[in-house]
């Protein structure tokens, strides 16, 4: 009995500091200390916002950089992420690395003569496991980087200048794995102005 | 090969003992030192804390006999379920709910209640679209402090039983359940809660937005009081995520610095509890022994892991596409994963949370190369003593470590001894009890489930594959750790039936760890003699990963060729 008292009484004090306390106070300090990451890293232009620097968005036009499939619906889905969870020999895994490859090899091949299935790195024919994946890797970009180039007639140097300048490298230059933010790179390739 | 890679592993190792380590002192002090924070500048604390004695009208310094102890853990654990399971239920009527939510159905209630309470974190549920604010914050949240709590205290409580002699108490359950989550996870939770939100990760109360994208869409982006919830989700073995692709979504896990921290928590608790333990019984050179068995495992799973998705699977491997490692790319088996995580990162991160009975996860399982997804399988088959939940594995690995003594007594023909207390009949009957419990439940369930019509209707692929699904939904429910298997459906049955797996997995493994701590705390230290099993060396990190291995093996084994190994050879 005594044990049952002390029990609803912990219950009350603990769900009113760890339910209520613990988050408001730790949203609080994020609103003051770190307010653009905590909002999302949201990107705004012109008082409207034009996605995240954290989430993938739907990329179809030549003149832009495009990011890696997704598996979510509909794709990029920032509200409903997902795995594709196709298993490594599932047969529909090789028909959507075969399709995927299909259409890149049919977007870039004019603007990279001689280009063949081994040129495409396995980042671009494969879906991420948030489906938001914000980066593409280093190859994938440089693949992509003659046709943006020639469809915005740009120098190829430019274009290459603008993916270093938004490749996330290493955290302190160790961990993890660089990428190129494909949102950002867009952005600052339509800040050049030009079509 | 992946020189980078290894590199970040071997760095994650270094930081894990060195972190782990003085965390580990530290909780020996926070569970020893009767004067803890009532001192110097930190007096407030201990003001604080016999507040909180006062006010839910306990003793905080009255020693409890194990009996005593288990008592009140069951009665506390039973309190939170029914408040729990209330709010699921009566979340309609209740505030905080402005999407007007209804009522959590009773069965999804009860299995996500004692899913949440056991520390398993086990989701038959789609947590935007069937939870309201408040039972996310005020419900499920707070168990992800308080499970973890729980477990800890225990632990806290065996431990005292194997370093005291001749004593009938090991400790009070109210002023181990506070310091825990006082002095142990909120501070560690605030540490790497404020370093996630600096990174990116969410934490606000404004709802979904909606962006126009550059090619003139719409998307919505989801937000949320994010980085205080897996801040906690990590440190405490939850596992929860607040997206669904858990912690592979940029907004929970934005970089490699994140991601670096974030699998550092998952298992920091449960390694720094080692050093504690050996600190508190005054046997480092034994939990270095016990450390290195855990890591010999965790070792093992990388080794087998990161080589073979590096190598990438057969259907990407013929696909023609560029697999290969360097020139600007990771390379390797990319399904599923992310881009600034690459193969190494996302393979630590998936021997990590198995062995931790974490759950969380930063790229896809299911996509993983077979011999690459056969480690996180097998590592729940072990029964998450490898590092394990937080409390819960070190007090699982305790009874492995009584089996180890007590089959190399045999072999010399003396009685065992275990840091100088004599193991006899009931204590080993104790530990095979929280030893073998968990694998029979999960046989029997598995039985029942595969036998009966209504446990039929969860499956969703016949045939073999249905019976790995099943096993595995067992499996991971009855051990605590929430991983699911994609495809095993929630009717009334099995949602019913997962329940009752989770809650006798957690308690009765709990209350055997307790009566063991009860029964060597009222022993004597007999001096070691040559004849004494030395549990200090090589020789017992061998035999005791052989015994885990063995007992796992022999009871999972037949079961395993019935559903995994078939399909393998079916291919």
């Amino acid at each position: 009995m005594k044990n049952l008292v002390a029990s609803i009484a912990a219950v009350v004090v603990i769900t009113a500091f760890f339910g209520f306390a613990y988050p408001a106070v730790m949203t609080g300090f994020a609103s003051v200390a770190f307010s653009h990451q905590a909002d999302g890293s949201l990107i705004v232009r012109n008082g409207e916002v034009r996605g995240s620097r954290l989430s993938a968005q739907a990329f179809t036009w030549p003149r832009y950089f495009h990011e890696r499939p997704s598996g979510t619906s509909p794709a990029y889905n920032a509200g409903a992420t997902t795995f594709l969870n196709y298993g490594p020999t599932d047969p529909d895994l090789a028909k959507l690395v075969a399709s995927n490859a299909k259409a890149i090899l049919k977007l870039e091949g004019p603007y990279n003569p001689g280009l063949t299935i081994h040129d495409i790195p396995v980042d671009a024919v494969t879906t991420s496991a948030s489906g938001i994946d914000p980066d593409i890797s280093p190859a994938y970009a440089a693949l992509q980087s003659r046709r943006v180039a020639a469809v915005r007639h740009l120098p190829l140097a430019t274009v290459q200048k603008l993916i270093k300048q938004n490749t996330d490298g290493r955290g302190l230059g160790f961990f993890g794995e660089p990428g190129v933010n494909v949102l950002a790179l867009n952005l600052a390739l339509d800040k050049l102005g030009g079509k | 090969m992946n020189g980078q890679g290894i590199a970040q592993i071997l760095v994650y190792v270094v930081l894990l003992i060195a972190l782990g380590y003085p965390l580990g002192l530290y909780m020996a002090r926070v569970y020893s030192d009767d004067d803890f924070a009532t001192r110097g500048r930190f007096r407030w604390l201990g003001a604080v804390e016999r507040g909180f004695y006062r006010a839910v009208r306990v003793d905080g310094f009255k020693e409890q006999t194990w009996k005593a102890y288990g008592k009140v853990t069951l009665v506390f654990s039973s309190v939170f379920f029914l408040f729990l399971y209330g709010i699921l239920r009566l979340q309609g009527h209740l505030f905080l709910n402005p999407d007007h939510l209804p009522a959590v159905p009773a069965h999804i209630s009860l299995n996500t209640t004692a899913s949440f309470i056991t520390n398993t974190n086990w989701q038959y549920y789609g947590g935007e679209y069937t939870m309201s604010y408040l039972s996310q914050m005020a419900g499920l949240a707070v168990q992800n402090f308080v499970s973890a709590a729980v477990g800890m205290a225990v632990l806290a409580a065996v431990v005292r039983g194997v370093a005291r002699r001749s004593r009938n108490e090991i400790g009070n359950f109210w002023r181990d359940l506070y310091r825990t989550l006082v002095y142990i996870l909120l501070p560690l939770a605030v540490i790497l809660g404020v370093i996630l939100m600096s990174q990116g990760v969410v934490q606000t109360f404004h709802s979904h937005t909606t962006a126009t994208t550059l090619q003139g869409a719409h998307q919505t982006i989801a937000r949320g009081p994010a980085a205080s919830q897996i801040a906690i989700k990590q440190l405490g073995t939850n596992g929860g995520g607040y997206y669904n692709s858990n912690s592979a979504v940029p907004f929970e896990n934005p970089n490699g610095i994140s991601n670096f921290f974030e699998v550092l928590a998952i298992l920091l608790i449960p390694a720094g509890q080692v050093f504690m333990f050996g600190k508190m019984v005054g046997a480092r050179r034994h939990a270095w022994m016990v450390f290195a068995a855990m890591f010999a495992v965790f070792a093992i799973g990388v080794a087998v892991n990161l080589p073979a998705e590096q190598h990438g699977s057969q259907v990407l491997r013929s696909s023609g596409v560029n697999i290969t490692q360097g020139h600007g790319q990771n390379g390797g088996n990319f399904a599923d994963k992310e881009v600034r995580f690459g193969i190494a990162n996302s393979t630590i991160w998936t021997v990590a949370t198995s062995d931790a009975s974490n759950g969380s996860v930063n790229s896809g399982f299911d996509a993983q190369t077979a011999p690459g997804g056969a480690v996180p399988l097998v590592n729940l088959f072990l029964g998450e003593v490898i590092f394990g939940g937080v409390g819960s594995g070190l007090y699982g690995m305790f009874f492995y470590i009584v089996i180890a003594v007590f089959i190399a007594g045999l072999m010399v023909g003396r009685t065992p001894e275990w840091l100088g207390k004599k193991i006899e009949a009931r204590e080993i009957k104790l530990a095979a009890l929280g030893a073998l419990f968990v694998p029979t439940m999960v046989l029997t369930m598995t039985a029942v489930a595969i036998v009966t019509k209504s446990g039929v209707a969860s499956i969703y692929n016949h045939g073999v594959h249905g019976f790995t699904e099943t096993l595995y939904a067992y499996d991971s429910q009855s051990n605590n750790n929430g991983s699911a298997f994609a495809g095993y459906g929630a009717t009334s049955f099995s949602a019913s039936l997962g329940a009752v797996a989770m809650l006798f997995g957690r308690f009765v493994p709990m209350l055997a760890a307790l009566a063991l701590g009860g029964s060597l705390a009222k022993k004597k230290i007999v001096p070691a003699s040559a004849g004494t099993f030395r549990t200090d060396g090589a020789t017992f990190v061998l035999l005791l990963v052989a015994i885990i291995a063995l007992t796992a093996g022999l009871m999972i084994l037949p079961a395993l060729t019935l559903g995994p190994i078939v399909e393998g050879l079916m291919h």
